[in-house]
């Protein structure tokens, strides 16, 4: 049993892996959601700004990182035009703008606000950091078009917009370079500008610092921060209707998480008869 | 050797004239050009607080709103604009109150950011002065980095296996220092195992380093005297998508079976998959990423990992060139001084004195 | 002049980008803006390279019939199909377009999504193997990381409803701690290196003489 233990198979593991994600899934367990304070904070920003600020969200993530950011995309775009914003989005991820689409639709969209007015997408840029230094300076120079290809001197939110200033609030949903860290180095540290920022739990301990030290306003952090921001914002809704994604990842994130420690806890079993093991047979 | 140093000089020399110069002549030849008119965000808030107080019309604010952010520099076209803007609301009183609150003098120094140039020409200075002084004292010390001793040894294990080195040099551009400071680990990789004879596969994301890759491996090749081992299609783009890349690394592992893989650079969330896949194929892997972040999975899932600043050293430890190792001493004394400055501040802190805190606080 | 040309490229560039973080004068920031453009120019021009490298390495096994060249010819096709969908056939905010759509949510999208899966699978495997109590540093280590594993998740909160302030707590102060420490670091050294690209006294990325 110990030697099975031992040199137990990684697939065993894999298979308890799968089930305890795939069943939560399959069944609801419902398992409690609070909020922390990084949350919260993020919440709480968003609410205090008047109605009509302008407010742009950086979506620089992929489909790879889709299950932790795009409920955060959805909950953000719910709240801000819940709260009547007008939302400008750009991307740094080449494959971003058609998540950015889709989440516009079920949230905008659905909710009956108007491209062009309520909402403009600018689309992706190649570049990283230097596009995100650009913005600093100007911003119709940098997007002379959005991303369907209209000239933006032809929709309307985009008067006024000049450059990264022109914003009210900026929420940047990260996965990784460029990111969160590239838009406090470069716009935070620079502008003096409110920036929160949701990025994916691998990373969010990375930007723990930044939050303690003030330069980004608040913090979602990975599937859960995502759920908890569900929460604040009303989802799951039905009109317009909107999944709580989040939420349901959450009771398959915690099942997962009990088997790590499981077979954490079976690992160090092992590795300690073994050590009686052979203390005994000196 | 002399004339990339006499090339330096005259680069400053150029660089200075620039900034020190022409200052001073552009703003005798446009006099009065030494001010901008533009309405900030900060302008904006404490007029919309104004006009909540009731002390100006709200419609005044919303017709400022457009010209927020927009920069005149001349007085005249901004008041024409204000006027444009506001037509009959704007008083002579309200267009003089404007101009005067968007006034901005614009200078040839950001005295804001004082701190961080103060530290930062003192920072250079240090590294700087510690490479000029190692080339009088060839014999620099630098303590073992045992990441980086071990890559002689997995590559040797390769040559023994007659199996191919995988080096990927993380998922950053060249503009992120990691990646050079990987590309300048991969030209000292490919010499070795130019002189082992063994083959190297640099699987690549970001377009921008496959030309610089190509360069690395072709120049240790050359410099072990085999320039013929140079294959160009083991220096191969995979996707600039992160997981199609991941996905890309992990088949060249499981189908060509390196017996080392050396994963250097910048790495975000793929490290664990690449690394585990590594795990799974038997090969002995070192790596090392500046990512903080990426170190635990690296370290679980690696035989050896280089931690944060331990990958900007190999350049020094791996040439023991005495500027280079010099300027290793350099920022290590940095170090040293900004640990003093934190316990200091800490300190001062503790017993309620800020000027120090205050200092350094940018924002 | 093959390495002083690139060397001086480098070091007036450098040298004027740092310097313009600290010069606010719109002369200087008017350059600095034309600068950034071209480097926006530059890399989207990186796009071609790296197109023209996966047609030219993938064509030349398809040719010499090399190893796994069927699968080749599919990955080519697919690069074609992608491109020319996304390109050719435009985009509305308000229309979903089938053929990019349909590629990108129903192929590309579970593609990515389950490679970015598999290291749940991973994490736990190595998490098995590694996380031993070996040393007291050790153990501390492992007490510390369940209590973030259950902490993080609404799991926690049903155990105990305090558990998720104890996480955060040691995110916010021990986490911190050495994540300062690691950055502080390898940010100095990142400086160092820059600086000595920029002088010119790291030169060994240049390649040959």
């Amino acid at each position: 049993m110990l030697e099975f233990l031992k040199y137990l198979d990684r697939r065993i593991i894999f298979i308890f892996i799968f089930l305890s994600t795939a069943i939560p899934l399959l069944f609801d367990i419902g398992l409690p959601i609070g909020s922390t304070k990084p949350v919260r904070d993020v919440y709480d920003h968003i609410e205090k700004l008047p109605p009509g600020s302008k407010v742009l969200v950086s979506c620089d993530y992929d489909p790879g990182s889709m299950p932790e950011l795009f409920p955060m995309n959805i909950a953000v775009f719910k709240h801000l035009f819940d709260r009547g914003m007008k939302v400008y989005t750009t991307e740094l991820w080449p494959a971003a703008p058609p998540l950015v689409e889709n989440a516009w639709r079920e949230t905008g969209g659905a909710m009956g606000k108007k491209y062009g007015t309520d909402f403009v997408n600018l689309g992706f840029k190649s570049g990283g950091e230097v596009v995100i230094v650009r913005m600093g300076t100007s911003i119709p120079e940098l997007y002379p078009e959005d991303y369907y290809g209209t000239r933006i001197s032809k929709i309307p939110m985009m008067e006024g917009i000049r450059d990264i200033q022109s914003f009210d609030f900026i929420m940047n949903i990260s996965a990784g370079y460029p990111g969160t860290r590239e838009w406090v180095q470069q716009i935070v540290s620079r502008y003096n500008m409110d920036l929160a920022s949701g990025c994916t739990a691998v990373s969010a301990p990375e930007y723990y610092a930044y939050h303690q030290s003030g330069q980004i306003l608040g913090l979602l952090g990975g599937m859960k921060s995502a759920a908890e921001y569900e929460k604040l914002t009303g989802i799951p809704s039905e009109n317009p209707p909107i999944k709580a994604r989040a939420m349901k990842g959450m009771d398959a994130q915690s099942m997962a998480h009990l088997v790590i420690v499981i077979f954490i806890i079976i690992g160090n079993v092992v590795y300690f008869l073994e050590r009686k093991e052979q203390k005994d047979k000196r | 050797m002399k004339n990339v140093g006499r090339f330096r000089s005259l680069i400053l020399f150029i660089l200075m004239t620039f900034f020190l110069v022409l200052p001073p002549l552009y703003a005798q030849e446009e006099e009065g050009k030494n001010f901008k008119y533009e309405i900030t965000r900060d302008i904006m808030k404490s007029l919309n607080e104004s006009a909540e107080q009731g002390d100006i019309p709200e419609n005044l604010v919303v017709a400022l709103a457009p010209l927020q952010g927009k920069v005149f520099i001349n007085e005249q076209a901004f008041r024409q604009e204000l006027v444009g803007a506001l037509g009959r609301q704007l008083s002579a009183q309200y267009q003089s109150r404007l101009v005067d609150m968007s006034k901005i003098r614009v200078d040839w120094f950001d005295m804001t950011k004082i701190t961080i140039f103060i530290i930062l020409i003192a920072f250079c200075g240090m590294v700087l002065f510690f490479s000029w002084k190692a080339k009088t004292d060839p014999n620099q010390f630098i303590r073992r980095i045992p990441g980086l001793d071990a890559i002689s040894e997995a590559i040797g294990r390769c040559t023994e296996m007659g199996k191919p080195v995988l080096y990927v040099p993380g998922i950053d551009d060249m503009n992120n220092i990691q990646t050079i400071a990987s590309m300048v680990i991969l030209e000292n990789v490919a010499r070795v195992i130019g002189e082992y004879e063994s083959d190297l596969i640099v699987p690549i994301r970001p377009p921008f380093v496959v030309p610089v890759a190509e360069e690395m491996v072709k120049k240790g090749y050359l410099d072990a005297g085999r320039p013929d081992a140079f294959k160009p299609e083991n220096v191969r783009f995979i996707s600039d998508e992160q997981f199609a890349y991941a996905a890309g690394v992990n088949g060249i592992m499981l189908r060509e079976k390196p017996a080392a893989n050396l994963l250097l650079g910048s790495f975000f969330a793929e490290s664990l998959v690449i690394a585990e896949t590594g795990v799974l194929a038997g090969a002995i892997q070192v790596a090392g990423t500046a990512n903080e972040h990426q170190l635990p999975f690296f370290v679980a899932a690696c035989d050896y990992t280089l931690i944060g600043e331990e990958i900007y050293a190999a350049s020094a430890y791996l040439s023991k060139d005495p500027e280079l190792v010099g300027s290793l001493k350099g920022s290590d004394w940095a170090k040293v001084v900004l640990s003093i400055i934190m316990l200091l501040g800490v300190v001062l802190e503790t017993f309620g004195v800020h000027f120090l805190t205050e200092w350094f606080f940018i924002r | 002049m093959k390495r002083e040309i690139p060397l001086a490229i480098t070091a007036i560039f450098g040298i004027f980008m740092v310097a313009q973080l600290f010069i606010p004068h719109y002369l200087v920031q008017d350059i600095s803006g034309r600068l950034q453009d071209w480097a926006v120019v530059i890399v989207a021009f990186a796009y071609i390279l790296g197109v023209a490298n996966i047609i030219k390495i993938n064509s030349g096994v398809i040719c010499r019939r090399g190893q796994d060249w069927e699968y080749k010819i599919v990955m080519l096709i697919a690069l074609v199909i992608m491109m020319l969908s996304g390109i050719l056939l435009g985009k509305d905010p308000d229309d979903s377009l089938p053929i990019f759509d349909f590629m990108y949510n129903s192929m590309y999208v579970p593609m990515q999504s389950t490679m970015f899966a598999l290291l749940a699978f991973f994490i736990a495997s190595a998490a098995f193997r590694a996380f031993r109590a070996r040393t007291t540093e050790a153990i501390l280590l492992l007490v510390t990381a369940t209590i973030v594993m259950i902490g993080r998740v609404s799991l926690g909160e049903f155990i105990w409803e305090r558990l998720p302030d104890i996480t955060e707590w040691i995110m916010n102060y021990p986490n911190n701690a050495g994540k300062r420490g690691i950055k502080i670091g390898a940010s100095l050294g990142a400086i160092s290196i820059g600086l000595k690209v920029i002088l010119g006294i790291e030169k060994s990325y240049l390649g040959g003489d």
